[in-house]
């Protein structure tokens, strides 16, 4: 019995330390003075404009990766693909790599002297330091959420409902919307919110592609950065606060979702 | 052409076509900027070097220290019960759902200048060390805890009335059986933490030779405007994530074999 107290002692003092109570404490130190400097901070134009970026951002990405994700975890389960394995091979590459390599990788591609930016400059396209830029890297960064949460249902659910489905006479779209669709949503769901928690958060790649412009580039996660940099803890602790309220709704999301995965 | 018989072919192309040009394109371009003469005098400079030995030095610490820990709360929240326990057990999940640059700041306030409680570990390795442990602590509890799960109690119980201890019973009957999903788990953390950037910039303080991981290194060379000396440690980078995973996916197939 003791050893069995001084186990449970042991796991969630190492959970307190590392985990509870910093979070807990960032929620202290954002409200030190009160709730007023922290709607201050978050209503200033440079903090809004980070919001809207990160939203637009985040929206744009994530449907984005969410289609091909679908189309992607169809073709890998369904059918060999001559080059399925070079598929899953790149899918699950930005797993592997170091946000600031993935920013660094586009900033070779599109930057000055780069195989497309020189050629994209000069036709007056700047995709480094602008939206295009940072979606992309959000859209690289969040690519395999979707693809991981889908293929494994589609294994297990197997191709008999959709053969019969096409027996009755169902077109292809028909039995996507009706019979694929539905089946692999909680697993869609689950995917959806993975990707949006990383899209909204990404630091990494973005502040390496972003260069960083306050009210033009700058998302919620760089103004943090950059108002701990210049000494605004309040303004840092505001954003920072905002976001981990957000990754606490993401949590309670992935909780409920993941009891429905089990029950499907 | 019906929509059955683009299907088939459009579907599959399609994907093939956006990952390549998302993700195959930029990282072939990496690899040519790489590419130079001055690969190896950028990788071996000492302020690279230093840099790179840092993160795997630091990666290993951090994959050893989360496979005990996270053994032990997997263990706990398994066959534990305690009032919160499934709130405890959401919660895991939280360092994979917060921001990194948040994680960085949630760090600081407890452990930066100022703390509360006295502990100032910023721009030291402890700090380095304490912020990975903090973005890699659900992987080996999420690897380990459905194995635990699935575990049959009998042979631990059959062990027990032969007169194993439970360290014994632990040692010889569970470990086996939970070993290669903490491996799994492990090497994942350990992948993870060779790249993590967001959560170590603010606490490490980037000082060269002593909290300079890769990750804050590459970004100051890019800053800096030096883009080919910075992709030649990014490759190097990527080459040891790579290989950790090839090893991993190895280690899966065998263990799915063996059951």
């Amino acid at each position: 019995m003791t050893s069995r107290l001084l186990l449970r002692a042991g796991a969630l003092g190492y959970l307190a330390v590392l985990l509870l109570v910093p979070v807990g404490m960032v929620g202290y130190r954002t409200f030190a003075h009160g709730v007023g400097p922290v709607l201050d901070a978050l209503s200033t134009p440079a903090a809004t404009h980070a919001l809207y970026l990160s939203v637009i951002v985040t929206a744009i990405a994530v449907p984005i990766d969410v289609v091909f994700g679908v189309v992607a975890g169809l073709a890998l389960a369904r059918r060999r693909m001559p080059l399925g394995r070079v598929v899953n091979l790149l899918v699950n590459l930005p797993f592997a790599m170091s946000p600031v390599v993935i920013g660094l990788a586009l900033f070779a591609l599109y930057g000055r002297g780069g195989w497309l930016g020189d050629r994209l400059i000069a036709h007056g396209i700047t995709v480094l330091f602008s939206v295009p830029g940072l979606v992309l890297a959000t859209a690289f960064v969040a690519l395999p959420f979707v693809v991981r949460e889908v293929v494994p249902v589609l294994d297990e659910l197997g191709t008999a409902q959709e053969q019969a489905a096409a027996t009755l006479g169902a077109g292809p779209w028909t039995t996507f919307w009706r019979i694929t669709l539905p089946s692999i949503r909680w697993a869609l769901t689950y995917g959806v919110v993975l990707s949006t928690a990383r899209a909204l958060g990404e630091f990494g790649a973005v502040s390496i592609v972003s260069g960083d412009i306050v009210g033009r580039t700058q998302t919620l996660p760089l103004l943090v950065e950059e108002r701990f940099r210049n000494f605004d803890s309040t303004g840092a602790y505001s954003a920072g606060f905002a976001l981990a309220v957000i990754s606490l709704i993401v949590v309670a999301a992935m909780t409920l979702l993941s009891r429905r995965k089990e029950h499907v | 052409m019906t929509a059955a018989a683009v299907r088939p072919s459009l579907g599959p192309g399609a994907a093939l076509l956006y990952v390549c040009l998302l993700v195959g394109l930029p990282v072939a371009a990496l690899a040519d900027r790489a590419a130079t003469s001055h690969f190896w005098s950028s990788v071996t400079a000492p302020q690279a070097r230093a840099a790179l030995e840092l993160t795997v030095e630091m990666a290993v610490l951090t994959a050893v220290v989360n496979a005990v820990a996270g053994v032990l709360i997997a263990w706990v929240l398994v066959r534990d019960r305690f009032p919160g326990r499934s709130i405890v057990n959401a919660l895991i999940d939280l360092p994979f759902a917060l921001p990194t640059i948040v994680a960085g700041l949630v760090l600081l306030s407890l452990y930066g200048p100022n703390s509360p409680i006295g502990v100032n570990v910023a721009q030291t390795r402890a700090a380095v060390l304490l912020a990975l442990l903090f973005v890699t602590l659900p992987f080996v509890v999420r690897a380990v805890q459905p194995v635990l799960l699935a575990l049959d109690r009998e042979s631990e119980e059959a062990a027990a009335c032969l007169g194993a201890r439970p360290w014994q019973t632990f040692r010889l009957v569970i470990w086996p059986t939970i070993r290669p999903a903490t491996f799994v788990g492990a090497g994942l953390a350990f992948a993870r933490a060779l790249g993590e950037f967001g959560s170590i910039v603010l606490i490490s303080g980037n000082l060269p030779f002593h909290t300079q991981v890769a990750s804050v290194f590459i970004s100051g060379r890019v800053e800096s405007g030096d883009v080919p000396g910075a992709a030649a440690v990014s490759v190097v980078l990527l080459a040891v994530a790579l290989v950790t995973l090839a090893i991993l996916d190895l280690v899966v197939r065998r263990s799915r074999r063996r059951d």
